[in-house]
């Protein structure tokens, strides 16, 4: 076979493994005619056009030339989509390393490693571009029809940052791999991969708090201290908010940039690919902990340890828990900054916590409830049923207590009222998550973990829901305490039909 | 003088499950304390389903089952005090050590930790994990993961192990081991009951053996016994298997 129709037959395999992947994921593994995703799809892309309006519709009209403060500000928002695109392609990439399914296959092929990475790598960097062109559509659609054609443009700016992202995410996975060796660079890149995607917005948010008292990222954004320290109106940090407006000579030098940044990188580490990926073979990743004497503790206390183990053993749940705690800094900033002085602010903490606490409660409950690695273990053990599931969501509920107390602490001191209904918002939340992933659990490995919101839909969506209800309950009960009832009964009203159609009922 | 009979360790009656077809056809089956009991079928006889309900792993649609004298439909928790179950596809925690593991299993059954842990410690050894006892068991092998589970089915000191083709994917000294460490606890007075397709280890190992075609048990007895109930003094466990089974209706 020659080369180009080795490459060609490899990238037609991995764009056959990408589309079926992502056809399992929007159709949760289920069998679904092509037609109807299709059709699905598009009613959901012509729908998303709705909020695409509500947040950059008012943009459509400003035309080139740019004064600083807009500069900045699209500036930001393309520097926020590039960094939301690494964080997603160095998860990528991690995968390509640790989830060995064809990895072994491949290497023992008689193919050359550097032409088979290059080959993903291009995949890798596709499928990034693929799904941010996919988000960016309505955006991009709105944009082109409230101010013509020439926000066309912001396609090739998407297709720039998207291979650039992918790029720049190959060599800070290896960087880190180098740094911290096979066995650390799991947790390590996970944890730096969701620092990035909402680092910047919130180190946005602490800055505005700390100077204009608000959360809003614009005032930081659109101060006169940010135009102040912004370069000459043609320096090359403006290019891609030229080459969003339409400016051709813009566009193409990034693109140009964009692809020849992606070409280094295969040039660079496909040769060495197959080395990394290599090591990272179980049989060289070893980790070894301290023994320590057998503890005495109850039936129910031997699985809660368990569990408290594992999650802590666990890189997902470990960059996910900061995840939810670099969304929680900016609130507790603020509230910092309230303690002593006017406290109406505070009250955009209640909703925030409340929807943390949701999210990372369904999270933990998929873990310890379904994403049992030993089942028939546990099955066989001498336990109540009740009784180990009793033991597992005692530890969901531990650690959103121990995530949200000292926060909920520090807000009784500045507005106790406040303090009362966000912990029992926070808790109710965390309780209906828990009890969604009971009703529809589903046994698997905790290794699938990434799968879980594809396993059932309606469990996703009603997770995602209960936890916004219940945040709006918590955000409505001081100001309009009708409107909290009625967001509260709805969101029961949810609860109870999520119950009704799961198969735990059944 | 008659020899006083052995206690029933395991009976059970009238045991059935029905998924598309009958998986298992009102089975009877009873094991003797201090037995080596060796349950032996094709693929998709109902071996494996027959030990998930013994096990309380599956629900049987009708029959019994008593684990030394307990129902173990009626009081499964006092009857898994008393059992332990290897699978053939060994589940346990990636991110735990053996040692970890052992002293969950140990907790779960509620054994003293100042007994359990030198068990455990000598169990792994014996079973040539000692010098893995820290290592998390995400970078072991399959043999390496099947022994960890033994050790975890042994390590609460059960009366009844049920073992589910416990020798797959282990290589001949771990399989030596493994086949040491179960007839030792057989002659302690421990009853083990294994499914497996070697018969070599049937014939050498089982004190009874059962044959299961269809969901119901068409032979059993010693090695001695059955050899004389199909009439051929020197046939093999194998011809005598392979005759067996052949004459059995195939399942629809």
């Amino acid at each position: 076979m020659s080369p180009f129709a080795v490459v060609s037959w490899f990238a037609g395999h991995e764009i056959r493994l990408a589309w079926r992947e992502l056809l399992g994921m929007l159709t949760a593994g289920t069998r679904w005619r092509k037609p109807s995703v299709a059709l699905i799809m598009a009613a959901l892309l012509t729908f998303l056009h709705l909020p695409a309006w509500v947040v950059v519709g008012r943009f459509a009209d400003i035309q080139a030339p740019l004064d600083t403060p807009t500069l900045i500000v699209v500036t930001a928002s393309v520097f926020l989509a590039w960094a939301l695109m690494l964080s997603q392609a160095m998860e990528s990439v991690t995968r390509v390393f640790y989830a060995r399914a064809d990895l072994d296959l491949i290497m023992s092929s008689p193919v050359p490693l550097a032409t088979i990475f290059s080959v993903r790598i291009a995949a890798l960097a596709l499928s990034v571009t693929l799904m941010a062109l996919l988000f960016a559509t309505p955006f991009v659609d709105v944009l082109v029809i409230g101010g013509g054609i020439r926000w066309f443009a912001a396609y090739g700016v998407v297709v720039a940052i998207g291979l650039s992202a992918s790029a720049a995410a190959i060599a800070l996975t290896v960087a880190l791999f180098r740094l911290f060796g096979p066995a650390r660079t799991r947790l390590v890149a996970q944890i730096v991969s969701a620092v990035t995607g909402a680092g910047f917005v919130i180190a946005l948010q602490i800055a505005a708090i700390l100077s204009y008292g608000t959360l809003s990222r614009f005032a930081v954004l659109t101060s006169d201290a940010a135009a102040r320290f912004a370069p000459e109106p043609d320096s090359l940090l403006w290019l891609p908010a030229r080459a969003m407006l339409g400016d051709g000579a813009a566009l193409l030098p990034l693109l140009a940039g964009s692809l020849m940044l992606l070409g280094a990188t295969m040039a660079l580490f496909s040769p060495r690919f197959g080395d990394y990926v290599a090591s990272v073979s179980p049989k060289t990743v070893r980790h070894s902990h301290r023994a320590r004497p057998f503890r005495p503790v109850s039936r129910p206390g031997a699985l809660r340890r368990k569990e408290l183990l594992l999650l802590w053993r666990d890189p997902w749940l470990v960059s996910q828990t900061l995840m939810q705690l670099l969304y929680l800094l900016p609130p507790a900033v603020m509230m910092w900054r309230s303690f002593g002085s006017d406290n109406g602010a505070l009250i955009v903490l209640a909703p925030v916590m409340v929807m943390a606490a949701g999210q990372l409660a369904g999270g933990l409950a998929w873990l310890t409830i379904s994403g049992e690695d030993a089942a028939d273990l546990v099955a066989t053990a001498p336990l109540r049923a009740s009784s180990i599931t009793r033991a597992k969501i005692e530890v969901v509920l531990l650690i959103i207590v121990a995530v949200f107390a000292p926060l909920i602490l520090v807000l009784s001191l500045v507005w106790p009222e406040l303090a009362v209904i966000t912990a029992s918002a926070a808790i109710v939340a965390a309780g209906s998550a828990t009890a969604i992933q009971l009703w529809f659990r589903v046994q698997g490995r905790r290794s699938q973990f990434r799968r879980r919101q594809t396993s059932s839909r309606i469990a996703t969506f009603a997770e995602a829901f209960s936890s916004i209800g219940w945040a709006a309950t918590a955000a409505l009960a001081l100001v309009l305490p009708v409107a909290a009832l009625v967001a509260a009964l709805l969101t029961a009203g949810l609860m109870a039909g999520t119950w009704r159609i799961s198969p735990a009922r059944g | 003088m008659s020899q006083r009979p052995l206690p029933t360790v395991l009976e059970v009656r009238g045991l059935t499950k029905v998924f598309d077809r009958p998986a298992v056809d009102a089975l009877d089956l009873t094991v003797c304390a201090g037995e080596f009991y060796a349950l032996l079928g094709p693929n998709g006889a109902g071996k494996t389903t027959t030990l998930r309900m013994v096990a309380g792993l599956l629900r049987p649609d009708a029959g019994s089952v008593r684990v030394l004298g307990i129902d173990a439909l009626a009081d499964p928790v006092a009857a898994k005090q008393v059992m332990a179950w290897v699978s053939d596809e060994p589940m346990i925690y990636d991110k735990l050590t053996p040692l970890e593991y052992l002293e969950f299993v140990a907790g779960l059954w509620g054994c003293d930790a100042a007994v359990a842990e030198p068990a455990a410690r000598e169990l792994l050894a014996s079973l040539g994990l000692g010098a893995h006892l820290q290592q998390r068991c995400e970078g072991f092998s399959k043999g390496m993961r099947q022994k960890v589970a033994l050790a975890g089915a042994l390590v609460h000191e059960p009366r009844l192990i049920i073992l589910d083709e416990p020798l797959t994917g282990l290589d001949a000294v771990s399989a030596r081991h493994v086949k040491g460490l179960l007839q030792a606890r057989v002659q302690a007075g421990c009853t083990v009951i294994m499914t497996t397709h070697i018969l070599e280890v049937a014939e050498r190992m089982a004190d009874r053996i059962g044959v299961i075609a269809s969901g119901r048990l068409v032979a059993e007895g010693t090695l001695a016994e059955l050899r004389q109930q199909n009439g051929q003094g020197d046939t093999s466990l194998e011809d005598m298997f392979v005759a067996l089974v052949e004459s059995e209706p195939v399942a629809a």
